[in-house]
């Protein structure tokens, strides 16, 4: 019986304490799961190396994270979020309508987006934008005139490639991936195959056809997934025709059951990325709440210790795990140090 | 008359006799064949549903067992003051300053005179090409040994460090040498040196305690995470849900069952309660989020908002098998209480009470084993992620601290990129199980032994 009252009061008291003090010692991120990987390295070894206690690094994508980032200013709300993707003039609007005015941007390396299928699966080793666009695009362009898309078969428009079921499946909308596959890929592809030009001389303005160009086929042949890579390594394992898209870093964990398609000829890995020379590449963010630093412990040291050059150079352990490290890393060691803001302020 | 009637029935005599009560006839044979195929979808049910049983357990024991095995490579490591302690005084403040960086290159130092005095044939002729063998928290494992004995600095002290996932892989099966090509973490040879390491002790497999009481670890060291912090804050989690669930439990099903008018709004409240243990999980998470966190402004993360969630997600099965527990106390008890001049309010905490006590306690612990494997909730309060690697050190940061659960945690590495993740997700998945049967056996035990019938 004691120890049930010791405990009860114990809860009664934590909860007091916690209602009057909810100040919190720990930083807190949330955002892209492309992100994830390079932010719980950072902050394991900041745990390890700092006084300061462990992040915690929350996943659920680009949008998710600067949404909940977004909410306002306070303890209870996230300090970092982390993306795949540019922070939008949107959400800078709707950050800026809940009081988070400051905000710091940092870029932290550049991740290769790649497409792969199963290893033993059909011969799936070369890809164009245009290949890509012509195998999920809803419209495409045959024999010179926009249609619906017809093709069923990779074999269907371009004799090169196997002859087998078209079947994709890509990242949901709630990714960073999903923007970065679409301009790269599928505009790319739309302006490849003339598809582009064709709905601009159908009548459709330069905006809309831009945005015709981002759609991709809705009758079961393109499959959005919504979850993690691992959702999509497990669809691609149960679908021999599959192919997917993945992260280069996740994709070079499990060599042994992907194999990887090159893309306009250059093959994925960190040096062709950094080079600028395989074209589907996208920046990595995170974003700092500047009202944050300095009330909760430790934020500033972790967004420093994250880019530094230890940590985010190309021989850090981030490097390691496959992101390729960004040339201006000193800029932005720079623009952390001083906590420059977006949008030109101080 | 009697006579009379008696040629009326001259054929019932002689069809009773055709009946033999050794033989059975047509209809009674294809009752019996009725029967016999009944029986035969029963057991067919049944084998159907053992055979998945054992698919299920025999994949997760073999998936799993891996977990529990860990490479460790022991060396010993000259902890040099040049590097460590540069200016020479032992002052922890700057011992303090050099950094894990500093301690990978003696670890792979060390391991690098291994293979140089064991004159070793192999390729690798770099300190550096160690670098694939060694689990990146080795750095850390030493650097907190240091920071705690600085006098240690100078001497050579034996470690068992951890081996890399992919070192790890190789002597589990799991690293195949036809993939290793494609592989940049590894190469043949490194696999070729392991091989040489292994008899002479210095690679070894063994028990691996720390994926039991070791916390989680970020994405490019699965060999260091273990599931013990994810543990502790499902103890504290099942600790807010008993001491919150039970009492409010157990007063809201006496009140109703036993004091409350039959009216309509308690009429109301049953259907609500009913309701209630039908919903979603997810639901009562969203409902925390905006409750606990957005308006009361309790910490996220936290496993206390943790076990205040999953309280409201108890409260209704609790409730619902204590009412069924007081119903089956006979009335006569009650009655018979009452007769001999028992206020209302003895007779149900003096004798009811204790008879239902097993009931009670049996839903209790079904409901917290339901607790215990919930996940959904936990997502939208921020439990899931990589939280769990500051231990807790006392009950107010038990339950204050950011923490995750078991099954977060199972969750977590399932989908995390490196295959080793996975092993460690089967891992977790045994060691929730082993809890769960281990909860359903102490409330089938109970049920068992102090379960009255009348």
């Amino acid at each position: 019986m004691s120890f049930v009252k010791l405990t009860t009061s114990a809860l009664a008291l934590a909860a007091l304490s916690a209602t009057t003090a909810a100040a919190r010692d720990q930083v807190q991120v949330a955002g892209s799961s492309t992100v994830l990987p390079y932010a719980s390295i950072v902050a394991e070894a900041f745990g390890e190396n700092f006084d300061f206690p462990t992040p915690v690094v929350e996943s659920g994508g680009s949008s998710a994270g600067l949404k909940r980032f977004c909410q306002g200013v306070g303890t209870e709300h996230t300090d970092i979020a982390n993306a795949s993707r540019a922070i939008r003039e949107k959400e800078i609007k709707a950050c800026a309508d809940n009081g988070v005015t400051d905000i710091i941007e940092v870029r932290i390396g550049y991740d290769g987006i790649v497409f792969a299928s199963q290893i033993d699966g059909p011969a799936y080793t070369a890809f164009s934008q245009a290949d890509i666009f012509n195998a999920l695009a809803p419209k495409v362009m045959v024999d010179g005139a926009l249609v619906d898309n017809p093709h069923t078969k990779w074999s269907d428009f371009n004799s090169d490639l196997p002859d087998a079921e078209i079947l994709a499946f890509i990242p949901g909308t709630k990714h960073g991936t999903r923007e970065v596959f679409e301009e790269k890929v599928m505009v790319a592809g739309c302006e490849a195959t003339g598809a582009h030009d064709a709905m601009i001389a159908a009548g459709m303005s330069e905006d809309d056809a831009e945005d015709a160009c981002l759609e991709v086929r809705t009758d079961g042949r393109s499959v959005d997934i919504d979850g993690d890579y691992t959702e999509t390594l497990a669809s691609i394992d149960a679908n021999t025709n599959a192919i997917g898209v993945f992260g280069l870093a996740f994709y070079e964990n499990n060599t042994d059951s992907l194999k990887v398609a090159t893309m306009a000829g250059i093959e994925p890995t960190t040096e062709s990325i950094a080079a600028g020379e395989y074209p589907v590449s996208r920046p990595l963010f995170f974003y700092i709440k500047k009202a944050h630093i300095g009330v909760i412990p430790g934020l500033k040291e972790f967004a420093e210790f994250f880019v530094a050059d230890e940590i985010a150079g190309p021989d850090g352990p981030l490097a390691q795990y496959g992101l390729v490290s960004d040339p201006e890393l000193a800029a932005t060691q720079e623009a952390v140090f001083d906590e420059q803001v977006m949008g030109g302020g101080s | 008359m009697t006579d009379a009637s008696l040629p009326a029935n001259p054929a019932a005599p002689e069809t009773r006799k055709s009946v033999s009560l050794v033989a059975p006839d047509a209809r009674t044979q294809k009752r019996k064949a009725a029967e016999a195929r009944f029986r035969m979808y029963g057991i067919a049910g049944i084998a159907t549903g053992i055979f998945f049983l054992v698919v299920l357990l025999s994949t997760i024991v073999a998936s799993g067992t891996g977990a529990f095995q860990q490479t460790f490579i022991n060396v010993s490591v000259y902890l040099d003051p040049a590097k460590l302690d540069k200016k020479g005084n032992r002052d922890p403040e700057d011992i303090k300053k050099v950094s894990t960086f500093g301690y990978t290159p003696l670890i792979q130092q060390a391991l690098f005179d291994v293979v140089e005095t064991n004159n070793l044939e192999t390729p690798l002729a770099k300190r550096g090409d160690m670098k694939a063998l060694i689990s990146a928290s080795a750095a850390a494992q030493l650097r907190d040994v240091v920071l705690e004995n600085p006098g240690l600095i100078g001497e050579t002290v034996d470690f068992r460090i951890l081996a890399s996932s992919r070192v790890d892989g190789y002597l589990k099966d799991r690293v195949k040498r036809e993939d290793v090509v494609r592989d940049k973490n590894i190469d043949a040879e490194h696999l070729d040196l392991i091989d040489l390491l292994v008899p002479l002790g210095i690679v070894e497999k063994t028990f691996n305690m720390d994926f039991v009481t070791g916390a989680d670890a970020s994405e490019s060291r699965p060999e260091a995470a273990g599931i013990g912090v994810a543990m502790a804050g499902s103890f504290f989690m099942m600790l807010v849900v008993l001491v919150l669930s039970l009492p409010i439990g157990v007063a809201a099903s006496i009140y109703l069952e036993e004091f409350a008018p039959k009216n309509r709004w308690t009429d109301l409240i049953e259907v609500n309660i009913a309701n209630l243990a039908a919903v979603p999980s997810i639901v009562f998470g969203i409902l925390g989020l905006a409750v606990f966190i957005q308006f009361m402004h309790l910490p996220q993360s936290a496993p206390l908002v943790g076990g205040l969630v999953l309280t409201l997600m108890t409260l209704p099965t609790i409730i619902i098998s204590t009412r069924a527990s007081l119903k089956a106390v006979p009335p006569s008890i009650r009655d018979a209480a009452l007769g001999v001049g028992a206020s209302k309010m003895q007779a149900v905490f003096h004798h009811v009470l204790p008879l239902a006590a097993p009931g009670i306690l049996t839903g209790t612990i079904i409901g917290l084993a339901q607790a215990l494997g919930e996940t959904a909730p936990l997502l939208l309060i921020g439990m899931v992620g990589f939280i769990a690697s500051n231990a807790p050190d006392g009950i107010a940061s038990g339950l204050l601290d950011p923490n995750s659960a078991m099954p977060a945690q199972i969750y977590e590495w399932a989908k995390r990129a490196d295959p080793a993740f996975y092993e460690r997700a089967w891992g977790g998945i045994i060691i929730l199980l082993v809890f769960l049967i281990t909860m359903n056996t102490i409330a089938v035990i109970l049920r068992r032994r102090f379960e009255r019938r009348w």
